[in-house]
């Protein structure tokens, strides 16, 4: 336990990615089976213990630690674990630390009724790092700044695996993952692929630049319109549906709506929308439905979801993923054709002669819930990963206005000595209205630069946050803006950046903040 | 009928200036110039300039003269450990507090009554300072900056070790550590030193005069390096200290892709830590943890403790659970930060 706590507290002060990979693998190889795979089902919250909850933790807490004082102490520090976890009190010559895995395991098997003596004991035998550690670990959620992405790299990195070669059997492991880690770092045989519910690494695209056009044959590309939700994978066996992210992480527990729809065999790819009468809603209505664990009743009514499909991975049992584009768009439509699920529709193929048709389609498409073209080659099978010269992405060109820098903050890690996020604002009368805030889009000279232009103009602090004097212009560029309630201005842009920096255009030459609201799609 | 004596509270009273000795005629550590001033430590918050007159040890006006330059009260007079004088008919002595350099708690007796004003102090051993000397008394007034439970502070050898091994597995980056100028920077030094680390050690600018007075009233730092003008290429592997502000500054520039450390109590909170972008938070404090507060008023056995800056609430809560009559001062002007 204690190296396993010795990592959450490492992981939660390390701010880089490359960092904290580096913490887990060093952890991974350097820990012995079971604990290293019930610390990866732990990070990759595989784990759950339904009778461990923070009010059994309070209950226990309250019989060794003076109320007020408790209250005082969960005041200031914030959070149940670390307040219990600092507080607990030392009652010397306790039992010695328990390993991750003997916790694991007797949680699992513990009743609800035994469940508090047997924490009880633990706590006595850790030290506030370990107590924290087992705490987190109990109320789920470590909260330590690792996907399970992260955690499963982490592991394809011991050996030669990659990434996509973990996700592939990764659904059909079950913690503590001992064949998993004998495959990866031990070099044994890997993991079969589970049959059931499991993920299967997505095809991803290029972006593409103009100058590829002129080496592309648009006889071999089929095109369609890249929409603008999140990327799903739909995996349905006889006994499970599951709805997964394009990382894999599994998101079906807040989109029954979908799941319901579900009545096949097979594995599909597409888009996740939230739509209203044939109308794909903006970006923003499908952020209500993200990053829950459940839903309401009068969310899916609010927010209705469906999937525009892209791609039919597997048929029933059958694997296509090795046809060509061409015979795997055929078997989707066919499929479509029979099923017709209410919540599932393709994605159309846009039909154009030459590369000039296309031009002109991106340039006019405007409409939300569309980025740009997809430009597929026909003749590709399904390849997991992004592999290069078959799937392009085609943003459309974004969108501009000039804004006037209004507020700068520090930004974090490298940049915190510089202040590098902008809030920018239009003109409303003769007033600015903010109305977004960009953190990139220029080089370390430019930020240098932007650091003393705010050093040297700044007219009023807010702790972190410096308020400037309006005088500098930045020309902000945009995927796109939306009506919002939740924005002063009432508009939301779309991935904001910072395109130029106009160090020559006065103030009161930027843009008005009706020029942004005619924008809206 | 024989006058009742007077009470704790009739002759030490708090004003805006700060906790005033009414026969004395003197204040203890005023954050506003006055006449005559007790000073019990150099920490700027407890010791200001422009008083009339200063009484402190020796260390603590030689600590004031360095931050506020010769002239920073019309007369002072340095007072040793143990030795009495009276002042308007209170005894007055200093009794080393262990905080940091000629740190002390003003012991004053009057009417037959002696209250002690610990001022800011720790029990844990400090090799820069004398220890902290538990003084029996009637009133004994204490400060609580970390008067909660939660707060446990660890070995502090331990934190060093911790800090050498970043600093050892890391030979391309500097580690740079935010200590407080005054206390906390020359303790982890010496700690340093202790724990076997005899290479240099690179000081921001702010803090080289106060290491300088720390090393002529003895305290060997060993080679200590301007940071300032060392170059990125002699900054990479090295260990840095800097006060807390310069080290999410631009100061921080020249250094080489460092890692930020803190010594801090308030380290021992993972949120605080993170906030002020901390990587390597350790766990080193000037002030006594709960378990030391708590042990002190036992030890000293006042019957009465008022207590000053910091989480008074929960202090004063405690105590009286010991049967200890206990309550809050409410002395204003204290900073929590240079803990």
């Amino acid at each position: 336990m204690n190296r396993f706590a010795a990592l959450l507290d490492a992981l939660v002060f390390t701010p880089s990615r490359n960092g904290k990979l580096r913490l887990l693998q060093a952890y991974f190889a350097e820990t012995p089976d079971p604990d290293r795979g019930w610390a990866l089902a732990a990070l990759t919250g595989t784990l759950s213990f339904p009778a461990a909850k923070p009010a059994m933790i309070r209950a226990l807490v309250a019989e060794r630690v003076d109320a007020e004082l408790f209250a005082w102490s969960y005041d200031f520090v914030g959070d149940l674990a670390e307040t219990v976890a600092l507080i607990w009190p030392a009652r010397p010559g306790a039992n010695a630390s328990p390993h991750l895995a003997a916790i694991v395991e007797r949680l699992g098997r513990t009743g609800r009724v035994e469940v508090p003596r047997l924490v009880e004991g633990w706590l006595d035998a850790l030290d506030a790092e370990g107590r924290w550690a087992l705490l987190k670990l109990m109320t789920g959620g470590l909260r330590v700044g690792v996907s399970a992405r992260l955690a499963k790299t982490a592991v394809a990195g011991l050996g030669a695996a990659t990434i996509e070669e973990v996700e592939e059997v990764w659904h059909g492991l079950t913690p503590p993952y001992g064949p998993l880690f004998a495959w990866v770092a031990g070099g044994g045989a890997p993991p079969p692929a589970d049959e059931g519910a499991r993920f299967r690494p997505l095809m991803l695209s290029h972006p593409l630049e103009e100058t590829d056009l002129a080496t592309l044959d648009a006889a071999e590309f089929a095109a369609e319109w890249k929409w603008d939700g999140i990327r799903v994978q739909i995996v349905a066996t006889g006994r499970e549906r599951r709805l997964f992210s394009r990382t894999g992480e599994d998101i079906g527990g807040a989109f029954p709506d979908i799941l319901g729809d579900v009545g096949f065999v097979g594995v599909l790819d597409g888009e996740l929308l939230v739509g209203r009468e044939g109308i794909v809603a903006p970006f923003n209505d499908l952020q209500q439905r993200l990053n829950r664990k459940t839903v309401t009743v009068r969310q899916m009514a609010s927010h209705p979801a469906f999937v525009r499909l892209y791609d039919l991975l597997l048929e029933g049992e059958e694997d296509l993923r090795g046809l060509p584009f061409d015979e795997r768009r055929r078997r989707l439509e066919a499929w479509h054709d029979a099923y017709r699920p209410a919540r599932l529709d393709l994605s159309p193929l846009i039909p154009f002669a030459g590369w000039a048709d296309l031009v002109a389609l991106r340039d006019g498409a405007r409409a939300s819930g569309i980025e740009g073209l997809m430009l597929k080659r026909r003749g590709s099978p399904y390849l997991a990963g992004r592999p290069r010269g078959h799937w392009f992405k085609w943003k459309r060109a974004p969108l501009a206005v000039d804004c006037v820098l209004m507020y700068a903050q520090r930004g974090h890690g490298k940049r915190s000595s510089f202040y590098s996020d902008y809030t920018f604002g239009l003109w409303a009368g003769d007033i600015l209205v903010p109305v977004g805030k960009a953190y990139f889009g220029f080089t370390d000279e430019e930020l240098a630069r932007l650091d003393r232009w705010v050093r040297n103009n700044t007219v009023r602090r807010y702790g972190p946050v410096r308020e400037v004097a309006p005088g500098l212009v930045l020309e902000i560029a945009f995927d796109g803006v939306q009506l919002s309630g939740r924005h002063k201005s009432g508009l939301a842009m779309r991935f904001p950046r910072i395109a130029r920096i106009r160090w020559d255009k006065p103030a009161v030459e930027a843009d008005r903040v009706e020029a942004l609201a005619a924008m809206v799609a | 009928m024989a006058a009742s004596p007077p009470r704790p509270e009739d002759w030490i009273t708090v004003r805006p200036e700060g906790l005033y000795c009414v026969p004395g005629g003197f204040f203890v550590d005023p954050v506003r110039p006055v006449d005559r001033a007790v000073v019990t430590h150099g920490h700027s918050d407890h010791a200001r300039s422009g008083h009339g007159c200063v009484l402190a040890t020796a260390e603590t006006l030689a600590i004031m003269a360095a931050r506020y330059g010769a002239g920073f009260a019309g007369a002072t007079q340095a007072l040793a450990y143990g030795t009495k004088i009276t002042l308007g008919g209170v005894r007055l002595r200093l009794v080393p507090a262990g905080h940091i350099l000629g740190s002390a708690q003003a012991v004053l007796e009057h009417a037959g009554t002696r209250i002690v004003i610990s001022g800011d102090y720790k029990r844990r051993r400090d090799p820069t300072c004398l220890p902290f000397q538990p003084v029996p008394c009637d009133v004994f007034v204490t400060e609580a900056t970390f008067a909660l439970p939660v707060f446990r502070h660890p070995d502090d050898r331990g934190e060093i070790v911790r800090l050498l091994d970043v600093h050892r597995r890391n030979p391309d980056r500097s580690v740079v550590v935010g200590v407080y100028a005054l206390g906390k920077c020359q303790r982890v030094i010496r700690l340093l030193r202790e724990v076997g680390h005899d290479g240099p050690v690179y000081l921001h600018g702010a803090l080289a005069a106060l290491c300088d007075l720390y090393a002529a009233h003895g305290i060997a730092l060993g080679p200590l390096l301007p940071a300032t003008d060392a170059g990125k290429a002699a900054l990479a592997g090295a260990l840095v200290l800097a006060p807390p502000a310069a080290v999410a500054d631009r100061w921080a520039r020249r250094l080489a892709d460092p890692i930020v450390a803190m010594a801090s109590g308030w380290m021992r909170v993972r949120q605080r830590a993170r906030q002020r972008g901390v990587e390597l938070p350790l766990v080193i404090s000037d002030h006594a943890d709960w378990d030391e507060l708590l042990r002190t008023i036992d030890e000293v056995g006042a019957p009465r403790v008022w207590v000053t800056h910091g989480r008074e609430e929960a202090l004063v809560h405690a105590a009286r659970a010991r049967g200890v009559d206990a309550r809050a001062l409410a002395v204003v002007g204290f900073d929590e930060e240079e803990s």
